[in-house]
């Protein structure tokens, strides 16, 4: 018979053994996938690394790919803190494009760029806020439920994108090509390091997150209120007030996102700009246990896997989706590795003994 | 004009109708999987695979069946025996699905389904009710997925409310520590309704693509497994208000084409929002009204860990 407890506390040294079997355990089983499928999983998963990190080009591409991975789990952050369920992070991306492509297509581009990039953010951060106050507000006045409600304001969004690109905003000059027109030169990231600057914000970010998460007034009582209501209740803070702030942190932050790849990366706006990012950046998340530093890192192997991915493609002839299945499948070790965490399986002597002791 | 519409309306709801209500019987043993589309597609291109390599449809419906169930599956040893949390779970399947589909399907891309598979298409006239004014031609004249897609509705709809192990199954959804107390193997039935509903799940997305458009295509499923997920809330957890609901949404799924063939010009993608909208307002709604009836099952999401009741 299989004994379940929960752990008191687990030792450094056993947590990181059983963290680093997990993800041995999960490539192990890609690998088999990979042979079934008949491909050489040792070559695979050479060229994925090699594909993410091989060359300073290659480099610089992952963490493109890393930076919107960053700010939007940044913005996760603050939502889970206080165990708000905000999946809404694909809709607040689009609503945060959507607000800089406002500000980008309607400014004059004689602007200076500076005023014309901040402008642009500003009017993110608001949208993307306004996408996730939304919810915030229902949520603290009538205890909707914000995991259902966030996770359509998603699709309006995306519809709401795509029915700009295919209408209104079509560009007349694309010959019937249904994209929206580009950003003038004053409305593009410019680049430090051959990366566009959006890395030196996700940086940024990652220490402000940190010390507002914790060492400032407003982060502690988020994180009151995550843990327990009663308590933040007791203590006489105002709960509404605090659920509100901090969704439009988290929905600022997603909008930002919006803007930065709106901005450097496809210089306008696309129905496809938040690319899943909002969706994984919960992963992301979730396996940093709630981290603005560990964000750092999951969100740079997690960058690292997609580009090595799409490299797969044109090394091996291997479709790039490959790398989603493999991504899958670690984390699929990954979390179940949490319960061994924090729950301790042991064989139980025997049902009989137990039930002399009651009697 | 109207009824060809209509028809095609019948058609367009079946993938949302095996899909919801794949999910509902999920979210009613307390579990909300997020891995719907990944699930759809795991069903769409294995389904789709088989039918190509065997010729057979009921060959191949058995695949999507077996392989929306395996996604769910993984799922459930996550959520249920790891107690991990089950948003992310559910999103890492569709990701995972997802990938699954496009890495399969790579190979036969564009590539139609055999001619065997074209008796999933025909349609049948159910003699007598065929014969009613107006909704004969509608709902009795389809193919037969359609039909079992009633008939499941009948069959759930019966099971929650009429037998011992649907409200069992309910008492599980609603209070897990209350259901194990009075002895309800309450494991059992997570692991059984989800992965029961993940197959459904997994038919719906062969519907998408060995009927709907029996070609094979990338991303066939195309997010209908969201509107799924809001058709179960949109439906508060009924069988019978999900089979009007994925009327509803089957025809707005297609209402915008139709109406620019009338030269009525309103974008599809407009339309589009409306199942979305309409679900955070019955959301609203019904929590402000605080019916219990209408309400998600109260252990929603909620991992069950018995030392802990």
């Amino acid at each position: 018979m299989l004994k379940v407890n929960k752990r008191a506390e687990l030792p450094k040294d056993r947590e990181a053994i059983i963290r680093v079997g997990a993800i041995l355990c999960s490539i192990v089983c890609a690998g088999i996938v990979l042979a079934v499928m008949g491909f050489n999983p040792i070559q695979v998963f050479r060229e994925i690394i090699l594909g993410a990190f091989g060359t300073q080009m290659r480099i610089q591409q992952t963490v493109v790919k890393a930076i919107p991975l960053v700010v939007t789990s940044l913005g996760i952050l603050v939502a889970f803190k206080m165990k708000f369920w905000n999946i809404g992070g694909e809709g607040q991306i689009m609503m945060g494009a959507f607000g800089a492509a406002l500000v980008a297509l309607n400014l004059p581009s004689t602007l200076p760029m500076p005023v014309m990039l901040l402008c642009m953010a500003i009017v993110a951060i608001v949208f993307g806020g306004i996408w996730a106050f939304i919810p915030a507000y229902f949520k603290a006045k009538f205890n909707t439920n914000e995991t259902i409600f966030t996770l359509m304001m998603n699709y309006i969004a995306i519809k709401w994108v795509t029915y700009l690109q295919f209408g209104p905003w079509k560009d007349p000059a694309s010959q019937g090509f249904p994209r929206i027109a580009t950003f003038s030169d004053n409305a593009v990231m410019p680049k430090l390091f051959g990366i566009h600057i959006g890395w030196i914000i996700a940086l940024a970010l990652v220490a402000i997150i940190y010390v507002f998460i914790n060492h400032t007034k407003k982060g502690y009582e988020i994180t009151v209120v995550g843990e327990s209501l009663e308590t933040a209740r007791y203590a006489g803070m105002n709960i509404n007030s605090i659920i509100i702030t901090a969704m439009l942190i988290s929905g600022g932050l997603c909008g930002l996102t919006g803007m930065i790849q709106a901005s450097a990366i496809e210089k306008t706006l696309t129905a496809n700009i938040s690319n899943n990012y909002g969706f994984t950046a919960i992963i992301t998340t979730w396996l940093s246990r709630l981290s603005a530093p560990i964000i750092l890192v999951v969100c740079i192997v997690f960058a690292g896997l997609l580009q090595g991915g799409a490299y797969l493609q044109i090394a091996m002839q291997v479709p790039a989706s490959v790398a989603d299945m493999i991504q899958g499948i670690i984390l699929f070790f990954v979390l179940g590795s949490e319960f061994f965490l924090q729950y301790k399986v042991s064989f139980a002597k025997s049902e009989k003994t137990t039930i002399k002791e009651v009697a | 004009m109207m009824v060809s519409f209509l028809i095609a309306a019948v058609g367009a709801a079946m993938p949302l109708l095996y899909a919801t209500m794949g999910e509902l019987i999920t979210e009613k043993a307390g579990n909300l999987n997020l891995g719907v589309e990944g699930m759809m597609l795991m069903g769409a291109v294995m389904g789709f695979s088989v039918g190509l390599h065997t010729g057979n449809p009921y060959l191949a419906l058995l695949a999507s069946l077996i392989a929306g169930a395996i996604g769910a599956a993984i799922y459930a040893v996550l959520t249920v025996s790891l107690m991990s949390n089950q948003v992310v779970t559910g999103l890492t399947l569709t990701i995972f699905g997802t990938g699954f589909s496009s890495f399969v399907g790579e190979g036969f891309m564009g590539t139609a389904a055999p001619a065997g598979i074209k008796a999933l298409s025909t349609k049948i006239a159910i003699p007598g009710l065929y014969q009613i004014p107006v909704l004969g031609p509608i709902l009795f004249h389809q193919d037969i997925l359609v039909y079992t897609g009633y008939i499941m509705v009948i069959i759930v709809a019966i099971y929650l409310n009429k037998t011992k192990m649907g409200l069992n199954l309910r008492a599980v959804g609603e209070n897990a520590a209350a259901a194990d107390a009075s002895g309800i193997n309450v494991s059992f039935y997570k692991y059984a309704h989800i992965i029961v509903g993940g197959a459904m799940c997994g038919l719906g997305g062969a519907y998408m693509s060995l009927v709907t458009v029996p070609v094979w295509q990338a991303n066939v499923v195309a997010g209908r497994g969201w509107i799924a997920v809001a058709l179960v809330i949109f439906a508060s957890w009924k069988p019978w208000k999900a089979l009007v609901g994925a009327f509803v949404f089957g025809g707005l799924n297609i209402l915008g084409l139709r109406l620019q063939s009338m030269g009525i010009h309103i974008s599809q993608y407009l339309v589009d929002m409306l199942p979305y909208a309409a679900t955070i307002l019955i959301v609203i709604i019904s929590t402000r009204k605080n019916r219990k009836e209408d309400m998600n099952p109260a252990d929603l999401g909620v991992s069950y860990f018995r030392e802990e009741r």
